[in-house]
């Protein structure tokens, strides 16, 4: 999709308009005049909040000029829509949003978002002078199309997918290799779901088979693999009702069975083979195949009456006969579209709901719901309008991944400040409101994102003569020394890196900071100090790279204060450079 | 903050705690209380352990044997077993929640889980309440010794648990080597740019990183560091309490001693859906066994076990049935932890599980009510109502009630 991606043109935009009015029922809004408009006394007009409603009504505005990132054509106008539903929100709930972010606030955001790291000084230097329009939309164009967005991806989903502590005899080299793929080639989502729950094969051959593989660490009736599979690609929980009906899910003990049979024919296989030095016998591939397995599965009610479920999804059963290949037959369920019901009343697959859940959630801070895969009657999404239309429209658009982002990136929520005051003081979901994207809201980097942001800040990894393979395993290795395992049969695990006080030791005093204040010949502080500029200047470039914009005249001061009263001139640079990437503007993605 | 510390602490060195710790053990136990919970992760059968059923089909492999207090245990627990006039069992947990992740929140927070607000653990709300009255206390009130579970929620960071592994090894401690006027210089620069970004008007979290950043200093700067070192306990002392859980344990008692009022220990592997009883025979009850027993007992010898209330559990118990696998599963509905110390009754049962195990005969007790009985032995105030950042009011463990039995 990337290389063919819309253009919009003259012929286009009938295609276009077509496409929006077909698609969302709408003839009363025209979202292209809309992102298209510059001037605020344009009267916006009314978005049904349901795709099937016809009623328009009249409403309040809001005294703003219409947003744009200078994105053109259809994500331009996917991006308008967002924003007459987010507005009205705000307007609902009589608020003022805070100002859109400047240039320097919106790069890191976007760039530690999409990519997973700060943007490099020459990066920054160069857009905090362009003065084109469509900057910021050209950016994300870019951003989407680059080798580092792919390597990002794929380190999200593989973490989502096996965990940041690979289960034992699973590939993470092989599940790496399988998104990476899918991230590159773009793939449409519903095929990347299908392959992932149908995999069979060698656990490096076919990466796929390792998402399965780490859920089926133990002989438990492929329990896991049903929690986690529900839970990652279609954004519902129903662990619990493996033993009791869900309390507040519509899920029942028998739908949780139900979907468990389909994978009762997989099959771990953990070859062995003897090392001929040790003539030990040692691990070697492993492998998922399919096994023969016909008939129901048995579970037990609470009141230990035994009962039976046959493979069965959303009300449709599949024949439970040695002919059938369950997991593809799933695989199916899960990803089909009904094309008519999908037009007629916006009806599509939970997989599609499940991401578009996540990535606004990753991009936002807060998902539609909290969790972000806790969705059901019980939790109402906060925005049911938006998840709609983005769900829709991913449905439509093939399930174009790179598309949806484009569309919440675009968007003027994903582009405000983080700063936040009187006029939407009760948009905090940090402390428990429901949040309304009136400002965007602080996000801790990850681990993965502060170690690429720290090389990237410092060069760390160029001083020393290391090669990439071995920075990927120091990387590697480093990134482990968060992760807490519960070693609970779900493989769940939590991270250290939250923020507390060995965090922030870390920080201060561990080898990584070291390193990358070392001022080692080829390290970017080296670069810095030994120019003949002068030290505002100098001071300018450690500010512009660790936290993407210039110093305040305070700061300058003071800046210059530590570097005069410091025994040499690079030890005040390692001081002021220190607090800067100890900083919290540093850590947090504001 | 950071500004005073830039130019305080760092240039008098944090050498006013001149107490040696056994003079600050005196002091604990005139008024200092503590809780030491020792965390089962996974959910230990419960019912091949304080609460077996000889006889059912659900009785599994192991026999009860007679302990010192007025109940019967395991045969895999002996060490145990002579001390349990100091430990009480309640054999009739019921605590719905039965997957890892909600289970072991709502054991340690008295709360489910719930989308719009984040409850803290109990080991932070001791924390909040205890800390403000340990002056002398400079390391951090809450601490879990091999990873932490549940986090301080609306409490706030400053009560987050501070986590260390069993052989109480902070890493990065030191700035290493650095002379302390840079370390000044660093940390004064660093409180230019941290209060512009505070006062910038985004929400909490910039203060609350200024805040942890404080306490991380205080930290690096104190004797109290000492506390940890816990291989400069006798090699005797070291060997009765065993390696792993065991010196996570002893840790804990050191840990306590300096005055620390919330400890929490971990231990994993409890999930044991295969092979239970192989698993219990050599493995985790032995090390259970030696751990749980050697601190009861060093805890009763230095007179802190009355100071002291120790709990001992998971996120929930397993099932009474006996899976195809020779495992148990997930079980809520009943099962047993175990409370002693502090003042509270030792060598009781309070509740009972029917003759399977899985019906619960006469009253029935929910985390609340446990961490209830913890801060009534702790002097915590139970009428406490904390007001979450969104003004909601929480009581303090959910609004359990103290267990009445173990109130001697």
């Amino acid at each position: 999709m990337n290389g063919n991606r819309f253009r919009p043109g003259s012929c286009a935009l009938s295609r276009l308009l077509l496409f929006v009015t077909v698609s969302c029922g709408l003839a009363l809004a025209d979202p292209i005049a809309a992102a298209e408009r510059k001037s605020s006394k344009e009267k916006t007009k009314s978005f049904p909040s349901k795709p099937d409603s016809s009623t328009q009504q009249s409403k309040p505005t809001l005294k703003r000029k219409l947003f744009s990132t200078g994105a053109e054509g259809e994500t331009a106008a996917m991006a308008a829509q967002i924003n007459e539903l987010i507005r009205q929100s705000w307007v609902d709930n009589g608020i003022q949003p805070t100002a859109v972010a400047d240039d320097a606030e919106w790069l890191r955001r976007v760039y530690l978002d999409l990519v997973g790291h700060i943007p490099s000084l020459k990066v920054a230097q160069k857009f905090l002078y362009d003065r084109k329009k469509n900057k910021r939309a050209a950016l994300i164009d870019e951003l989407i199309g680059s080798e580092d967005f792919i390597r990002n991806w794929t380190t999200i989903w593989t973490n989502l997918s096996i965990g940041r502590q690979t289960p034992r005899r699973t590939s993470r080299k092989g599940m790496e290799s399988f998104y990476r793929d899918a991230f590159s080639e773009n793939r449409p989502w519903n095929k990347v779901v299908a392959d992932i729950i149908s995999a069979e094969g060698h656990y490096e051959e076919n990466g796929a088979v390792n998402f399965l593989l780490a859920q089926m660490t133990m002989a438990d009736e492929a329990v896991q693999a049903t929690a986690k599979t529900t839970r990652l690609f279609l954004g519902v929980q129903v662990q619990c009702t493996q033993c009791h009906n869900h309390p507040f899910n519509k899920w029942k003990q028998n739908q949780f069975w139900e979907f468990n049979s389909f994978f009762r024919q997989a099959r771990r296989i953990d070859h062995r083979k003897v090392d001929p030095d040790t003539g030990r016998r040692v691990d070697d591939y492993s492998e998922l195949v399919d096994r023969d397995f016909e008939g129901p599965v048995y579970f037990e009610k609470r009141s230990g009456l035994m009962q039976v479920a046959y493979p069965k999804f959303q009300g449709t059963d599949v024949d439970p006969g040695p002919e059938t290949n369950r997991r593809a037959e799933l695989a199916r369920l899960v990803t089909t579209v009904d094309e008519d019901r999908l037009r007629s009343d916006g009806a599509r697959p939970m997989i599609a709901d499940a991401l578009v859940n996540r990535l606004w959630g990753h991009f936002l801070g807060y998902g539609f719901t909290r969790p972000v895969d806790d969705m059901g009657p019980h939790q109402p999404p906060s925005h049911p309008e938006v998840l709609d239309l983005l769900a829709i429209e991913f449905t439509k658009h093939n399930f174009d991944v790179r598309e949806l982002m484009r569309w919440i990136v675009n968007s003027e929520a994903y582009n405000l400040s983080s700063r936040f005051g009187k006029k939407n003081a009760i948009d905090n979901p940090a402390i428990g409101e429901m949040p309304l994207f009136s400002h965007v809201y602080l996000k801790q980097m990850n681990a993965e994102q502060l170690f690429d942001s720290l090389l990237l800040a410092t060069n760390a990894h160029k001083a020393g003569a290391a090669d990439l393979k071995s920075s990927q395993q120091q990387r590697q290795r480093w990134l482990q020394q968060f992760v807490r395992a519960f070693e609970t049969d779900e493989n769940d695990e939590a991270t250290t890196f939250n923020g507390s006080i060995p965090q922030a030791m870390m920080m201060m005093n561990g080898e990584l900071m070291k390193a990358a204040i070392s001022g080692e010949k080829g390290s970017f502080l080296h670069k810095v100090v030994s120019d003949s500029e002068n030290d505002s200047k100098k001071i300018r470039k450690l500010y512009l790279t660790a936290l993407g914009r210039r110093p305040t005249g305070r700061e300058t001061k003071a800046a210059l204060k530590l570097i005069k009263s410091s025994p040499n001139a690079m030890a005040g640079y390692q001081d002021l450079y220190w607090a800067l990437l100890n900083s919290n503007e540093f850590i947090l993605i504001h | 903050m950071l500004r005073h510390l830039a130019t305080g602490a760092m240039t008098i060195p944090a050498l006013q705690f001149v107490n040696s710790l056994s003079a600050h053990a005196a002091d604990v136990k005139k008024n200092q209380k503590a809780c030491i919970l020792i965390w089962l992760g996974g959910g230990p059968p419960t019912i091949d352990m304080w609460d077996l059923k000889p006889g059912s089909k659900n009785g599994g492999e192991f026999s009860p044997i007679a302990t010192s207090g007025d109940m019967q245990i395991s045969e895999m627990l002996p060490k145990t077993a002579q001390h349990m006039q100091h430990l009480s069992l309640v054999r009739s947990m019921s605590t719905r929640e039965a997957d890892h992740g909600r289970g072991r929140y709502y054991l340690h927070t008295a709360y489910v889980p719930n989308p719009t607000v984040v409850h803290p653990t109990f080991g932070s709300v001791v924390s909040k309440e205890l800390a403000p009255l340990r002056d002398n206390l400079e390391i951090p009130a809450f601490i879990s010794v091999g990873g932490s579970n549940e986090g301080p929620g609306f409490l706030g960071m400053a009560h987050a648990p501070f986590n260390v592994d069993s052989s109480g090894r902070i890493r990065n401690s030191a700035a290493g080597g650095l002379p302390g006027s840079r370390l000044d210089n660093r940390l004064a620069m660093l409180n230019v740019v941290e209060s512009g970004f505070i006062r910038s008007g985004r929400g909490g979290l910039p203060q609350d990183h200024a805040d942890v950043y404080d306490s991380a200093v205080n930290l690096m700067t104190s004797a109290q560091l000492e506390a940890f070192r816990v291989e400069k306990e006798p090699a005797q002392l070291r060997e009765a309490y065993g390696n792993n859980l065991g010196r996570s344990c002893l840790l804990a008692r050191r840990l306590v001693e300096a005055g620390v009022p919330f400890v929490e220990v971990n231990s994993g592997g409890w999930d044991l859906h295969q092979n239970v009883f192989g698993s219990l025979r050599n493995q985790r009850l032995p090390m259970l066994d030696q751990a749980l027993s050697a601190l009861t007992a060093d805890l009763a010898d230095r007179g802190l076990l009355e100071h002291t209330v120790v709990v001992c559990m998971g996120e929930f118990g397993r099932t009474p049935r006996i899976n195809q696998n020779v495992g148990r599963d997930h079980w809520a509905a009943s099962w047993t932890a175990v409370i002693g110390g502090g003042g509270l009754a030792g060598g009781l049962t309070v509740g009972a599980t029917d003759k399977d195990g899985v019906g619960i005969d006469g009253p029935s007790f929910l985390p609340g009510d446990l961490w209830a009985t913890v801060a009534k032995a702790l002097g915590i105030p139970l009428d406490i109502v904390y007001e979450t950042k969104r003004k909601r009011p929480m009581k303090i463990a959910n609004g359990g009630k103290p267990i009445a039995e173990l109130l001697a």
